[in-house]
């Protein structure tokens, strides 16, 4: 298991964690390559089903990444993003998953190394876990 | 509307423990309104079920589809040409209607009940609905200010408050408003206390809510 790699997705929204991404690139700092972005208008455009899609399709962890709280460019998106995401961490508990699977994370634009923390957090977390029950057992049969 | 909420997972994982093949049917009507069983549902639900199967090691097929109504047979129609492709069971996201409507349609087929119906309500905000109405046949909405003792009366008191009442609270729960408080606050107000307000309320004739048995409305205009 020591050699496993986790497979990230990180939905960024446009006006801080993807700027904040952007930021980091132009600072050179590195951040792990399992992190992929998906780049999204403003994290109340997450949806539920992106995270399960991405689930379904062999991520082993997922995370939100939106403005700090209170700063959301369209004033609330990040709020109701935390909704959906405390809500789908419920839904995997039930399921006997790790809810830090899923998770929701908050900086500005101008925080590039913060991205970078976030980033080589979220992927020690998902490596120390190991890789997602969702596919450990179907790829072992 | 009529508001459902989904039923717990593991009670769903239960009823396809042995299946194969799994459709999920949701319902464009009202449980779409109230974020219970409509496509976005349908969909949250359909890869759920797939991820768990997953998990459990268990290769399952879990198709999706939604139709406009499943209170209506002409709708239910639709779904012949998925039943045809045989599931070993089918789990319906709309109100308890949609999955008896479709069990009838199609006798051969595992129907199961994913959501829980609730209640005849509406919405107090996004996210939080309230029952208001019980369907008691006979609506007298009128002599109580607009609001409803059968359905938001925790005993249907037709003459209240009850003993229960402080502080404009339900005994039941602190956070059910005494409809009674409610009501003669609002006649007050409005100075209709003295004039529209039958101070004590004739008994009701319930035979027209379910303890007449189950109820059959025909339209003669309508009927073929």
């Amino acid at each position: 298991m020591s050699d496993f790699e986790p497979r990230i997705i990180a939905f960024c929204c446009q006006y801080c964690a993807y700027s904040a991404a952007d930021m980091a690139g132009s600072m050179r700092l590195q951040y792990p390559p399992n992190v992929e972005v998906v780049l999204i208008p403003c994290t109340g455009r997450f949806d539920m089903l992106f995270a399960l899609k991405a689930f379904e399709g062999g991520a082993d962890g997922v995370y939100v990444a939106g403005c700090l709280e209170g700063t959301c460019h369209f004033l609330d998106g990040n709020f109701r993003a935390k909704q959906r995401v405390n809500y789908l961490r419920k839904e995997l508990a039930t399921l006997g998953v790790e809810e830090d699977r899923l998770r929701m994370y908050n900086l500005s634009a101008s925080q590039g190394p913060r991205f970078v923390e976030f980033a080589n957090e979220f992927t020690d977390l998902i490596r120390e876990m190991g890789p997602s029950p969702f596919k450990v057992k179907s790829q072992a049969a | 509307m009529i508001i459902a909420e989904r039923k717990p997972i593991d009670e769903l994982k239960g009823f396809i423990a042995e299946a194969k093949k799994v459709l999920v049917v949701g319902c464009r009507g009202c449980v779409t309104v109230c974020n219970a069983g409509g496509t976005k549902e349908v969909g949250l639900l359909a890869s759920l079920l797939r991820l768990d199967c997953e998990k459990e090691g268990r290769q399952v097929q879990v198709d999706e589809h939604t139709l406009e109504r499943q209170c209506d047979p002409e709708y239910i129609d639709e779904l012949l040409e998925l039943v045809e492709k045989k599931y070993d069971a089918i789990l319906s996201m709309a109100c308890s209607v949609g999955p008896q409507f479709i069990a009838a349609r199609y006798p051969d087929q595992n129907v199961f009940p994913s959501l829980n119906t609730l209640f005849i309500g509406g919405a107090l905000k996004h996210g939080a609905w309230a029952e208001r109405c019980q369907g008691c046949g006979n609506c007298v909405i009128h002599r109580f200010g607009g609001l409803c003792p059968i359905a938001r009366c925790a005993k249907s008191l037709q003459n209240g408050p009850c003993g229960g009442s402080a502080g404009g609270i339900c005994e039941i729960s602190k956070d059910v408003e005494c409809v009674w408080h409610l009501i003669t606050t609002k006649m007050m107000e409005t100075g209709r206390a003295e004039t529209d307000f039958v101070p004590v309320q004739p008994m009701k004739d319930w035979s027209s809510s379910r303890d007449g048995g189950p109820r059959t409305i025909i339209r003669e205009d309508l009927v073929k």
